[in-house]
């Protein structure tokens, strides 16, 4: 297990991102190349899964685009996600919010958490 | 054929230079060691006798001890031959992996795969199996359906896929490409799924 360990430091250079949970609501930015061009894509969302240990750690962020609801899986330590931003810090009873799948309008929304301990 | 043996570590994935998350597998390749080299004159062909992993004495037989010690090497548990191997090394040598190898190269890899005990002919040969779950049917499922004609030839044919042992077989795995070298840890990256459990011995040859 030290050498996956090992390995992984050595190649996992993702970039620094802020803390946050399950329920927080995140703006994601990926780094695409289309052949020469570059450009940041921004996907804004509810972290609903936090998974994985190490280089292997992903997050899933789940949004509602035109009444369809939107899932993407962001490797934590990936080069290509450029940037991470927690907009508001959710406050939720569980580590995966899988619930919100079956839920719509106002009963999907995640209270907001005011008072955060430092 | 230029190679080296080495233990499989397990496997993790990396992201290549253009952030792309590539699975590989780990290969330690530590203490490489040439115990023999043969040759046209008293061998018949040319090749480097290879070995890996240390070996408690106590487990050495006598006629093995002997031919360790004419190498000058620790006895080894692991031992295979790299037919003309293009590498400059006397008995006693040892090989890293940067020697043998660099990033980019495309390799083998012979491992023994993993045991899986009897099993169907699903499994063992991606058979479909017979018929449907429903209409009536039952226990057809993952069976291998016919197996040979009737009167004529009035036997099956030697070498008819059946049911049987699966896995636990030396099955070399073609054309994978090494992705990073750690040298100073001897340390061996390859993309892909290599044959056998984690901590068997693979050896790998460009």
């Amino acid at each position: 297990m030290d050498v996956i360990k090992f390995i992984q430091e050595q190649t996992a250079k993702g970039h620094d991102h802020p803390d946050f949970r399950p329920g927080d609501n995140v703006a994601v930015s990926y780094q695409i190349v289309e052949g020469e061009k570059v450009r940041v894509q921004l996907f804004k969302g509810d972290v609903i899964q936090i998974k994985g240990q190490g280089a292997t750690k992903t997050f899933t962020v789940r949004k509602m685009s035109s009444g369809v609801g939107v899932e993407r899986i962001f490797p934590m330590s990936c080069p290509n996600v450029v940037d991470i931003k927690v907009l508001k810090r959710g406050k939720v009873r569980r580590a995966k919010l899988y619930y919100l799948r079956e839920l719509t309008g106002k009963k999907a929304k995640i209270k907001e958490r005011k008072f955060i301990k430092k | 054929m230029n190679g080296i043996i080495g233990r499989k570590l397990g496997m993790t994935s990396i992201y290549d230079d253009k952030g792309n998350q590539v699975a590989c597998t780990i290969i330690d390749t530590t203490s490489n060691v040439v115990t023999q080299v043969k040759s046209e004159d008293t061998d018949g062909y040319t090749a480097l006798q290879v070995g890996y992993g240390d070996k408690s004495m106590k487990r050495v037989s006598k006629a093995m001890e002997g031919h360790f010690a004419k190498s000058g090497s620790a006895p080894k548990r692991k031992i295979a031959e790299f037919r003309d191997c293009t590498l400059d090394k006397k008995a006693g040598d040892t090989i890293s992996v940067d020697e043998v190898f660099a990033e980019g190269d495309v390799v083998n890899a012979i491992g023994i795969t993993k045991g899986k005990g009897f099993q169907g002919v699903v499994k063992r040969w991606n058979f479909r199996g017979v018929g449907d779950a429903t209409h009536g049917q039952h226990n057809r499922l993952r069976a291998p359906g016919s197996v040979g004609a009737a009167s004529t030839p009035s036997k099956v044919i030697k070498g008819m896929k059946m049911a049987g042992r699966t896995g636990g077989k030396r099955i070399k795995t073609k054309n994978l490409k090494v992705v990073r070298i750690f040298a100073e840890k001897n340390l061996l990256l390859v993309k892909g799924a290599v044959p056998g459990h984690k901590g068997s011995f693979v050896i790998i040859e460009k």
